[in-house]
Parts: structure tokens; C-alpha cells; sequence
């Protein structure tokens, strides 16, 4: 780990106020992302995969607010940075592909004249060369008939056009990084997989870093190096794909990858994972959110987690691991 | 072909020729005289085919899989099946009865009613926010087999002990529920009223896996327990593999490809089957396939040719005749077809036709 990766996120936590009490959604997060890299983030609906996002980007809701902890992206540290100057980097150097294409599009624009939008917004392409460009961008997500369709509204285009329309918005100005919420959630089988392709290829083209994030392990593995796991705000665990799958440290990511249908399994053989997230919003969360889940838990489990780093960058939060 | 075929006993439904055709662009009534009569000359309005000669039966005790992408049909066939659409052509036999001829608009005071439940694939929005989970799974009887009352919280908490909802539960609301436990609510809404064939519509679709395996084991369970049988609609192929008996495979209102699960999976024979089955992404070394990445737009569903494959345009193996000749189910393997030109059956299959 000698070179500088392209984004470092260390001790990150984030708090939402609301009037059930404070919640703590992320507890000092660690992850980082090399240039080129594609890692996913796994983990159940509530572990806090789309606010680390949100937070990164700084578009976290009002409520939210990060309590501790850096980001830093090409030497800046984006918790810290002006509104201006993520205003500047959002677009340009990093930007997000929302997970329901429909909702994220405006309703009421074309979609060429929304690529187009961004391009003069930050990437400093001219209102007269705009519309050209966007075009270029809607062959370069392979839309047949990219004149046509740049004149169509969102709901004239099917859910996989959409998501394209997305892409091609999100990486009109080149960024260096690329954060997936979920891209493919509410798409058919065979539109995933188009989709899921035009972004790893298209991110290898340019040499541009995705952080895809994503509840399916099996697309996680199919298409990134790193996985990052993460369960109710921890990371829990981190580490190359191949090394997760065959051999998981943290007693969630076995029990996860034991849950999910695969192939070879039997209906019999998946097993479930007992309980759920504990409630964020109480004063006294254990230090370790999974020990009341965990079949593994010891006494040393309700001292402060331990984090054991390894050389290659892998990471496991508990005192028993597997 | 004699000892393959098994006995014959009347299937719990029998689906023959089945057609859906919607009127697109269908003249509006109010129009005045003079437009009607320009309109009725301009010749019949485009029909959409939904639901286009679909044929199959599912066994008593049976789980036959339905899949297909967004568009293909699939929510209009379980919306003719449930008899919430009235089909424009065919027959739907429930244990040799017809049931397809009924109105839809009758169908929900008929006898046959119970005997066909479904369960929706948004828990929370398929159940009432202001009905607590007791009067949920309580309201299907009222309506098709009332009960006195004191029975009725009986049988509630027989039903909720079935579906593995703790009885304290029952007094609260959709949104004091989780995802699991709204799906349990759903469920045992769904067999209250003792049915003999349950359509799943994408029951785990919201879940997340370490819940979704939780609730298809309870599926598989009550099937046992109560010798219902299921059609089970997912997307995920991997929930099909696992529950399903038999899988069909639909495409633009046509069934493409119906089989034993195994045979299917292990030898789809249609290009949509393979296409499908090699985009399931998986992490299991080994089990990797060719990549097979549809390109192009489905062809469109109205009034489309008679004489072209339904999957010309997107299909990476099309030749010739697959624009002059619509393919047909032919037998692939024992109880195993599909509809393709190109499709060829096993050796041995061949031999016995022959």
C-alpha cells in the first residue's frame, strides 16, 4: 500500500438528529478506493452503505451530520470542503448514479438536454456544442438511434434506457470517481447485466475508480476486486473478492454468504441470519452492533471492537473472527 | 412416448389457448356519431398481445416457476389466472371446472374465490396502513368464509402460528412491522381462506437475503403441510432454482420454454432461457457460463407478425426462417420444451417420436 489512493475515507461517523433521539448511522468507517479500482459495498437495507455515499458526495440530508472522520479525495478532504468547492468537484471529478433512474431524471426535460446540462455545467463545453456532445454520450452508452431518442422524455425510454441516460450523465465530464447506489435494483436480469458491463468497461476505459453499492453478493463478486461489508453503520469486514468468498472472517459475512440463493444450494442448506440491526437510536449500543446477532459471542465482545488489519489492505472488526 | 408421459389425472389448472389482447388507441365513446362511424371505417383499433395462445398445467402439490423480464406478460396471465381480467380467448379450468368464462366482476363473490388466493410483491403497499395485522389476515374471511368471532380469533391465531408471526404482533399496524414479518402478514392472509392454488407474486423482491431465506422456507413448508400448489413469479432465477418444480419461461406473451427446473437449468434450449441464465451473477468458482448479453429492444407487442419469432431482433443465433416461420413448443426432453428453430431435442427423445 505505497501509493496514495484516490479516495481514503478513515473514522468517518455520522449522526442523523431526529425526534426519536440521535441516530447513529455510521460508527468510525473505514474504506478506501485506488485509482482504477472497482470495490462494492454490501451489507442489509439499514447498514449505512447509501449514507456513506451521501456523505462522501455531501449531499447528506439536513439532519445528518458527520461527527468525526476524513474523506479525502485527490488530497482534499471533502467533510471539510466549501459548498463551492464540492460544487466544483461533483460532475468534474466525482459523481453518483442514483438507484431509480425515473426519479432521479426530470420528469419534464429531455433527456439529451439534461447531458447536455451537465457538460456546460462542468465540463466546460460550450451551449453550441453541447447538444453534439450529448449525443456523443448517448452512442458511447450504446442507445440505438441516439438523434431520436436525445429528444425523449424519461418516461418515453424503458427502465434500462433510463439508467443509461444516468450513466451517460454521470460520466459525461470524465470523473475520476464513480459512486453506484444500487444501479440495477428494479431492473430485469438481462438489463443488469448490460448495464452492469457498460459500467465496468466504461470505467476501465477511462481509468476511473466505482464504488458500486449494492445488497447482491453475487454482482459485488462478478464485478469488483474489493468488497467492503458492512453491517448497521460498521465496516465489518474488507478484503479482496476472492479471498471473502473462500474465506470469510467475520462471522456476518459467513452468515451472509450462507444466506444468499446460489446454484449449488439446497433450499435446506441457506441458512438465515437470526435477529436484526439493533436500534441505532439507543444510548447504549454495544461496540460491536452484530454481538447481539452473533452465535461466536465472548465477554471480550462487549469491550471496544478491535480492528485487525491486514498487509494487503484487508480488514476484519471482531475479537473472534472465523 | 409411452412410459415418459405420467398418468393421467385432471390437473389443478389447465390453461389452454389463452389470449389477452388489449385495444391501444381504442376510439373513445363520447365521441360524436359522425368520428365513431369515420373511426369504425378506419377498420379495428391495434390490439397489444399480452397474453398470446398460452398453454400449461400445474400439478396438485406442484410449484411451477414463472419468468420473464418486465413487459412479458407475466402480471397479466396472474391477473387472468386470479380472475381479475377477463381473458379474451380460452380456457381456464380449475380441477376440470371452468372458471374462465365467469366475469371478473362476479368472480369475487363465487365459490371458487377462495380457492385461488395470491400474495402481492410490496407487502407494504398490498396491505391496508389502517388495518392492524390481525384484521389483515381476518378480512378475507369475513368476506368469503364468515365465522363467528370467537372462532375467528382462533383461526387468526392458528394462521399467524403458521406463518411463524408472533401472536403479540397481531394488534399492530403495517408500519410498526418489519419487512419480514409484513410478508408473513401476507401470507397467511393468503391461506386463510384454504386455497388450493396460491400465486406468489415476487414475495421476497423487497427482502433482504438473510429475510428472504427465512420466508421461502416458510413457503416451502405450508406448501407440505397444506398440499397447496404455487405459482411462483420471480425475477430472481436463483429463488426459482431453489423453490420450483417446474419453471416457464415467458417472452413477449408467448412461453418460450416450460420445463422440469433441473432440465431447464441445466440444459436451457432457448437463446432467451440462456441469455437469462448467463446474466445471473454468481460467486461461486466454476459455476461460471459463456456470457451471453442480449443486445437491442424487444420487438414491439402490438399486432405483431404472425410469421416472426418473437425474439428476432434481440436474439444472437436468428437466422433466415426466423423471420418467415413463428417457432412452436416442440418436446426437448421428457416434459421439457421449448420454442425455437434451432432448439435441438436430446438423441434419445428423438428416437422415441420416431
Amino acid at each position: 500500500m505505497t501509493s496514495v489512493p484516490l479516495l481514503d475515507v478513515k473514522d468517518l461517523s455520522v449522526e442523523f438528529r431526529t425526534r426519536g433521539g440521535i441516530v447513529k448511522a455510521l460508527d468510525r468507517v473505514d474504506f478506501s478506493v485506488e485509482k482504477g479500482e472497482m470495490i462494492a459495498i454490501v451489507g442489509e437495507s439499514g447498514s449505512g452503505k447509501s449514507v456513506s455515499a451521501y456523505t462522501i458526495m455531501g449531499i447528506l440530508d439536513p439532519a445528518g451530520k458527520a461527527t468525526s472522520g476524513s474523506a479525502v479525495f485527490g488530497g482534499q478532504d471533502l467533510l471539510r470542503a466549501k459548498e463551492s468547492e464540492l460544487r466544483e468537484l461533483r460532475g468534474r471529478e466525482m459523481s453518483m448514479i442514483f438507484q431509480n433512474p425515473r426519479v432521479a431524471l426530470n420528469p419534464i426535460r429531455r433527456v439529451g438536454a439534461q447531458i447536455a446540462d451537465v457538460l456546460i455545467e462542468h465540463g466546460g463545453v460550450t451551449r453550441a456544442e453541447a447538444p453534439g456532445r450529448a449525443i456523443d454520450m448517448l452512442k458511447k452508452v450504446r442507445i440505438p438511434d441516439p438523434e431520436r431518442r436525445a429528444k425523449a422524455y424519461p418516461f418515453e425510454l424503458s427502465g434500462g434506457m433510463c439508467q443509461r441516460i444516468m450513466i451517460a450523465i454521470a460520466l459525461a465530464c470524465s470523473p475520476k470517481l464513480l459512486i453506484a447506489d444500487e444501479p440495477t435494483t428494479g431492473l430485469d436480469v438481462t438489463t443488469q447485466a448490460v448495464i452492469m458491463d457498460l459500467i465496468a468497461e466504461l470505467g476501465a476505459a477511462q481509468g476511473m475508480s466505482t464504488v458500486l453499492i449494492t445488497h447482491d453478493l453475487g454482482m459485488a463478486a462478478e464485478y469488483c476486486n474489493r468488497i467492503v461489508v458492512m453491517h448497521a453503520g460498521h465496516v465489518v469486514e474488507t478484503a479482496p473478492t476472492a479471498e471473502l468468498f473462500n474465506n470469510p472472517r467475520h462471522p456476518y459475512t459467513a452468515r451472509l454468504i450462507a444466506a444468499t440463493p446460489r446454484p449449488t444450494a439446497s433450499l435446506r442448506g441457506l441458512a438465515s441470519i437470526p435477529g436484526s440491526l439493533p436500534d441505532l437510536r439507543a444510548t447504549h449500543i454495544p461496540p460491536c452492533r452484530y454481538s447481539l446477532r452473533c452465535e461466536r459471542k465472548t465477554p471480550d465482545c462487549d469491550k471496544p471492537l478491535p480492528v485487525h488489519r491486514q498487509k494487503d489492505g484487508a480488514l476484519v472488526a471482531c475479537w473472534n473472527p472465523l | 412416448m409411452t412410459d415418459q408421459t405420467p398418468p393421467k389425472e385432471t390437473p389443478l389448472l389447465d390453461v389452454t389457448a389463452l389470449y389477452k389482447l388489449f385495444a391501444v388507441g381504442k376510439p373513445a365513446a363520447r365521441f360524436k356519431r359522425p368520428v365513431k362511424e369515420w373511426l369504425q371505417a378506419a377498420g379495428p383499433s391495434p390490439k397489444l398481445h399480452a397474453v398470446d395462445n398460452v398453454n400449461f398445467t400445474i400439478a396438485r402439490g406442484e410449484t411451477m416457476g414463472l419468468v420473464g423480464e418486465s413487459g412479458c406478460g407475466k402480471s397479466t396471465l396472474v391477473r387472468l389466472l386470479t380472475r381479475l381480467l377477463d381473458p379474451t380467448d380460452g380456457s381456464i379450468r380449475l380441477n376440470g371446472e371452468e372458471i374462465g368464462q365467469m366475469p371478473a366482476k362476479g368472480f369475487g363473490s363465487s365459490p371458487y374465490r377462495p380457492r385461488v388466493q395470491m400474495v402481492f410483491q410490496d407487502a407494504t403497499d398490498s396491505l391496508n396502513p389502517r388495518y392492524t395485522a390481525f384484521d389483515a389476515i381476518a378480512d378475507p374471511i369475513n368476506r368469503l368464509k364468515p365465522m363467528p368471532s370467537a372462532d375467528l380469533a382462533k383461526r387468526v391465531a392458528e394462521l399467524a402460528d403458521l406463518c411463524g408471526l408472533p401472536q403479540a404482533l397481531l394488534s399492530r399496524f403495517p408500519h410498526q412491522l418489519s419487512g419480514g414479518q409484513k410478508a408473513r402478514v401476507g401470507i397467511a392472509r393468503a391461506i386463510a381462506v384454504d386455497p388450493e392454488l396460491l400465486i406468489l407474486d415476487e414475495p421476497t423482491a423487497a427482502l433482504d437475503v438473510s429475510v428472504q431465506v427465512v420466508i421461502l422456507q416458510l413457503l416451502d413448508d405450508l406448501k407440505q403441510r397444506l398440499g397447496m400448489s404455487y405459482l411462483f413469479v420471480s425475477h430472481d432465477l436463483n429463488v426459482v432454482r431453489l423453490l420450483c418444480d417446474r419453471v416457464m419461461v415467458m417472452y413477449l406473451g408467448k412461453i418460450v420454454e416450460i420445463g422440469p427446473a433441473d432440465s431447464v437449468f441445466r440444459n436451457p434450449r432457448h437463446p432467451y432461457t440462456q441469455a437469462l441464465l448467463s446474466a445471473i451473477p454468481h460467486f461461486e468458482p466454476g459455476a461460471a457460463s459463456a456470457r451471453i448479453r442480449l443486445g437491442g429492444e424487444p420487438r414491439s407487442p402490438i399486432d405483431p407478425s404472425p410469421n416472426v419469432c418473437r425474439f428476432m431482433g434481440r436474439c444472437p443465433k436468428s437466422i433466415a426462417q426466423c423471420e418467415t416461420a413463428m417457432p412452436h413448443l416442440r418436446p426437448m426432453a421428457p416434459g421439457h420444451e421449448a420454442s425455437c428453430h434451432l432448439a435441438e431435442p436430446d438423441a434419445d427423445l428423438v428416437k422415441v417420436i420416431a
